[in-house]
């Protein structure tokens, strides 16, 4: 479950390139519920799952995550309940670490880290497993460098890698954006399979409006850092590629009129 | 070159290679261009010595130096993360304020140990007692110092908190997203390097006789010639061999600088040497395939 209530978050206040980035957007969603979240450039998208990641801090409102007020927590203190996968597959992942270290790492998200191994055989084994069901023969490469695998391929390890703890909210932000069609099917289907298995609230930002209708339960449209478009059920299953990019001119349409009023 | 001119250098790779393993853990694996060690050596030296010479245990002077050692990298990651300085500045500034304080620690600009007890004396009386020169012995002393101190290290690194730190290092985002306070990271790394630094500081006052409080000038440099030289020399691609490779670089350094030293036909000099270092280092950067080469070259992707 999360519960963003009011959120504020403005770059360079008081200068000229000031932003308001988030502008009083409020969001709830329940528990397991899959949300697309779609928008212009600069429309808050990345903005919003960087404040509820607590990369960055938010001017004012409240951050609620399963019932605890997330608020004021540092982003490590948080990936006790979230964990994340990034637009770009060589952030997710130390190109210069094994697979097997990588897989490591995530597996002691939300967890102390003390001095006992880091890859133990149990470990090892286990990421063997997890790594099987990709297909893609990685489980016989657990020593080799994440920097020799395809982006396609660390994405995928980056998805998994989010699932070896129990989270409850996964965060996607764009992240097959930079593969190709095939490879972004693949890891597309594999993320609806770990969101179901895990029973997962997941948040993914996407400039793709067709995944933001086939995929998850609801679709969500910020603008100038607020929800402008919120839907979900039978108004979304209605909804078409098309209907979404009228509604999305039409925003910027309202935009644009407003300025010219201003200009005016 | 003689066996003793080859024995000494030997001996000063071992000491210099812990120096190496301090900058390994900056430059390498948290991947911070640390230039405090040229003020944390002479700091362990500083410490151990006035300790020695007060009359405390040198054992437990040593203790001290690595201690102070630790406190001085601690300080330079605290202005790189608690105040956001720039981590180079940041690791200059400690540098030139522990110049004053070497100085206030020793109370004069040097000070001499050779009549002193020192950590390496019980090693001198048993090389007496076994019938051999000490010359003959240190070498070992050192090989048994610097191998303890490589395994604990790669002991440490493989640890679930050794791998937090390189991943800190290697990319702090995502070392966040996993839950790893990438800040606490680099206090602790940062102190662990200059600790180490000044230990062999102290080592170094206490087998060469003396404290002095130029003695950290270009240590850095020595350092980074020692990582650049051994990853040279192994292409390492696990820890445990990258560990191995600062020592054996520090130890190629030391050979080749007594070989030019002892070669007259070559007409270099001691003081020639950190013109020398100077430009192998240098040289090593410009190198096709240099791993440091984005570090210290303008317009490489960082």
């Amino acid at each position: 479950m999360i519960r963003c209530d009011d959120l504020h978050i403005t770059f360079n206040t008081g200068q000229v390139m000031e932003t308001k980035a988030l502008n009083g957007l409020s969001l709830a969603i329940p528990k397991g519920q899959f949300v697309c979240v779609i928008g212009s450039n600069g429309s808050g998208k990345s903005t919003l799952q960087n404040a509820i990641s607590g990369e960055l801090q938010v001017d004012q409102g409240r951050i609620i995550i399963d019932d605890e007020d997330v608020t004021d927590w540092p982003a490590p203190k948080r990936t006790g309940l979230i964990a994340r996968v990034f637009q770009d597959p060589l952030a997710g992942s130390c190109a210069n670490l094994t697979i097997e270290e990588n897989m490591s790492l995530a597996f002691s998200r939300g967890r102390n880290r003390g001095l006992g191994r880091a890859v133990t055989a149990t470990l090892r084994d286990d990421f063997r497993r997890k790594l099987e069901r990709l297909g893609l023969g990685l489980e016989n490469r657990l020593g080799d460098l994440m920097g020799l695998l395809s982006g396609g391929q660390r994405q995928a390890i980056s998805l998994l890698m989010a699932s070896l703890q129990p989270s409850s909210v996964l965060m996607l932000d764009e992240h097959t954006a930079a593969l190709d069609p095939r490879i972004a099917a693949f890891v597309m289907d594999l993320t609806r399979d770990i969101v179901k298995e895990n029973n997962l609230t997941a948040m993914m930002v996407t400039h793709s409006m067709r995944q933001a209708l086939d995929y998850g339960d609801r679709t969500v449209m910020l603008h100038k850092g607020r929800v402008v478009l919120d839907v979900s059920r039978e108004e979304r299953d209605d909804l078409d590629v098309p209907d979404l990019i009228r509604l999305f001119e039409k925003k910027h349409g309202e935009e644009l009129s407003n300025d010219s009023l201003l200009l005016g | 070159m003689s066996l003793i001119a080859f024995l000494g250098a030997v001996e000063l790779g071992f000491i210099y290679g812990l120096v190496a393993l301090g900058i390994f853990i900056s430059f390498r694996i948290l991947d911070f261009p640390d230039l405090t060690v040229d003020g944390s050596f002479p700091l362990g030296a500083a410490v151990s010595a006035s300790l020695i010479v007060a009359g405390y245990n040198p054992f437990l002077a040593t203790l001290f130096a690595i201690a102070a050692g630790c406190a001085a990298g601690f300080v330079t990651a605290w202005l790189n993360v608690k105040l956001k300085i720039l981590h180079l500045l940041a690791s200059i500034l400690t540098m030139i304020a522990l110049y004053s304080i070497n100085l206030r620690i020793m109370g004069r600009p040097n000070i001499a140990l050779i009549t002193e007890e020192t950590i390496l004396t019980p090693f001198s009386n048993l090389a007496e007692s076994l019938g051999i020169s000490s010359y003959m012995l240190m070498p070992i002393v050192f090989l048994v110092f610097a191998g303890f101190i490589k395994l604990t290290l790669d002991w440490f690194l493989g640890s679930q908190t050794g791998l937090a730190m390189r991943a800190t290092g290697a990319n702090a985002k995502m070392a966040r997203a996993n839950g790893i306070f990438d800040g606490k990271m680099i206090l602790l790394g940062m102190a662990m390097a200059n600790g180490l630094v000044a230990f062999a500081g102290a080592v170094f006052a206490q087998s060469q006789g003396s404290a002095d409080v130029t003695m950290g000038v270009g240590v850095i440099v020595i350092g980074l010639a020692s990582v650049i030289g051994g990853e040279a020399l192994l292409s390492p691609k696990g820890i445990a061999r990258a560990t191995l490779a600062c020592i054996v670089g520090s130890i190629t350094y030391w050979l080749a600088v007594s070989l030019a030293l002892n070669a007259d036909f070559i007409g270099l000099e001691a003081q020639d040497l950190k013109l020398v270092t100077a430009l192998l280092v240098a040289l090593a950067l410009v190198l096709p395939g240099s791993r440091f080469t984005r570090f210290f070259r303008k317009g490489e992707a960082k």
